[in-house]
């Protein structure tokens, strides 16, 4: 092995927990990749290589002094850049916050160091998590591995490049309608959303608060569950994380599919998909039955109502999270203002991107006195409505199965108007706006050679039957040892 | 649904003290008019007795004790600021004319 690129998170810990190879071997080899390799595909928008560095010699230090690593020791790790870092930029991929550098960790890399991973940078995004192509991010686009020519999808769509052409062995992303899961099926990774409350928001730049949530991606399922252990649990700090027990992920991974019943909702398969999506998911159902799961036909009759709902509420609470970028306490400011007004009106509209600014626009008009029965509080019980097709669905299966998008990855500028954009998401706003947890799983390769996901979706809290139903995907439809060929 | 017009957008981007330009207002407009048009589809959903749904997870309101906690410092707070004088941020004017 000349390399370490492509070993699993699981690999990387145990071999640096035991001294079969250092840290810092680990670590160079991702800082070497990613000098060769993110030239052409622009997954990172900082390399933090002098401290990445420096910890990993200190992690190698004291495994020698005889102590005990930690569950993700040496894992070089990218974190999508609306995460917080102390000391490191952080942008959120917008100008409204260029040269920020904050003052403090957020939960997510917190918690990754304690468990001894090493964040070697920052992913690019769609500015502030608004896209799903990563073509919206205000520093430059990211190209898919699997075809450069292709988008990543979006918005964790640096995290979910990074992680499929080898550069870090995993990564944090954020997910609000579907920005975890639809870029890992676009680049052939696997991404998990957490129920909403299993992962601290602390630290997280905020999109849509009651949506928003942290989740990994990964090569692998175990790698999954590994990530989804260190940043799970209780934090005082986030008032909506939960107080709830946090179960050994790993633990159900091998216990298959057997007696579990999986429902197909009519809806999702009703619609235009790809022949080569519904071809994987044909395969996906027949080998989910063969390993002993049984499948169901349910209905969810309120899943045409999720886009226009999301589409609501989500820049609703986006118009108003983003109120506190005013170029007064932190982030750009404009030079040429005349009165505060004018300073918060003219910084504003220079330091957000149009797809920024046509969402505040909307938020504020669905909030608007008048309006906001109309749009704002509809939407929002339009979203219980959606929550009740899920319990309804939930008391009679275990587990839900869908293609995570109509289509495999899309060709950049293909999606001409703000609409077209929104509908790619079409089939993973739901679970956000019921707050369940969804996986993305590879489940095949496409005919133009780009990967297709399954997606997954589970009962509140239980993350455990996504990752064993995923590890059966894996091991039987997935894309095994089959890598991106786009950047070498 | 009425197509906005370009003062109601103009509205719209003064409550979200955001400021356009020319082109972008017209652009905004027909933008927020077709999604407007697209997403009122929920006006035909049936909510009846529905309660509108704020939270992804029933939640009650999380309050600590009211007890001093450890914080920011002053100095780092203040590290990302665009301008200011000591320990306060400084602005321009709000009254006009107050400047000194």
């Amino acid at each position: 092995v000349t390399t370490t690129a492509y070993w699993t998170a699981a690999e990387i810990a145990k071999r640096v927990g035991s001294g079969e190879i250092t840290a810092e071997r680990v670590v160079g080899d991702a800082l070497a990749r990613i000098a060769e390799v993110d030239k052409k595909l622009g997954a990172f928008l900082v390399v933090d290589r002098e401290r990445a560095l420096t910890a990993a010699k200190l992690l190698d230090e004291r495994r020698k002094a005889g102590d005990k690593l930690g569950p993700l020791a040496g894992v070089p790790i990218a974190l999508k850049d609306n995460l917080v870092t102390k000391d490191v930029a952080t942008t959120a991929g917008s100008r409204i916050l260029a040269g920020w550098i904050p003052p403090y960790d957020g939960s997510a890399s917190e918690k990754l160091r304690a468990a001894d991973a090493i964040v070697v940078g920052k992913a690019n995004l769609d500015e502030f998590g608004m896209g799903s192509s990563t073509e919206r991010s205000a520093w430059k686009p990211t190209r898919n591995p699997w075809n450069v020519e292709r988008v990543p999808g979006g918005s964790s769509g640096g995290s979910a490049a990074a992680v499929s052409a080898g550069l870090v062995a995993a990564s944090l992303g954020t997910d609000t309608g579907g920005s975890i899961r639809q870029p890992a099926a676009f680049c052939g990774v696997v991404g998990l959303k957490p129920t909403y409350g299993r992962v601290s928001r602390w630290g997280v730049i905020a999109f849509a608060s009651s949506l928003d949530q942290v989740g990994p991606l990964t090569r692998t399922v175990a790698d999954a569950a590994l990530l989804l252990q260190a940043i799970a649990g209780h934090d005082a700090r986030d008032a909506t994380s939960l107080p709830a027990p946090v179960p050994e992920f790993s633990a159900a991974l091998g216990s298959g599919v057997r007696g579990l019943k999986i429902g197909l909702p009519r809806e999702y398969f009703d619609t235009q998909l790809d022949n080569d999506v519904r071809a994987a998911l044909d395969k996906t159902i027949a080998a989910l039955r063969d390993a002993g799961a049984t499948t169901v036909d349910v209905t969810l009759p309120h899943t045409k109502l999720a886009l226009p709902a999301y589409y609501l509420v989500a820049p609703s609470e986006a118009s108003s999270n983003l109120a506190r970028y005013d170029g007064i306490r932190y982030g750009a400011r404009a030079e040429t203002a005349t009165s505060l007004e004018d300073l918060y009106k003219k910084t504003r509209g220079a330091g957000f991107g149009p797809e920024v600014k046509r969402r505040i626009m909307l938020g504020t008009y669905a909030l608007r006195s008048g309006y906001y029965d109309a749009y704002y509080k509809k939407a929002q019980q339009v979203r219980a409505l959606i929550k009740r097709d899920f319990e309804r669905v939930f008391a009679e299966v275990d587990v839900v199965l869908t293609p995570t998008t109509p289509t495999t990855a899309f060709a950049f500028g293909a999606k001409a108007t703000p609409l077209d954009m929104y509908l790619a998401d079409v089939f993973t706003l739901s679970c956000n706006l019921a707050g369940l947890p969804g996986m993305s799983v590879p489940c095949g390769l496409g005919a133009d050679g780009l990967p297709i996901g399954a997606q997954l979706l589970g009962k509140g809290l239980d993350e455990a039957t996504l990752l064993r139903v995923g590890a059966v995907i894996e091991a039987t439809v997935g894309l095994g040892d089959r890598r991106p060929g786009g950047v070498g | 649904m009425p197509d906005l017009t370009r003062k109601e957008v103009e509205e719209i981007a003064l409550l979200a003290r955001l400021h356009l330009e020319p082109a972008e207002l017209e652009k905004m407009r027909v933008e927020l008019g077709a999604m407007l048009e697209h997403f009122g589809a929920i006006a035909a959903a049936d909510t009846t007795d529905i309660p509108p749904m704020t939270h992804a997870v029933p939640m009650d309101m999380a309050l600590r004790a009211d007890e001093p906690q450890p914080s920011l410092s002053v100095e780092d707070a203040l590290r990302g600021v665009p301008k200011h004088d000591g320990n306060l941020f400084v602005v321009p004017a709000i009254i006009p004319g107050s400047e000194s």
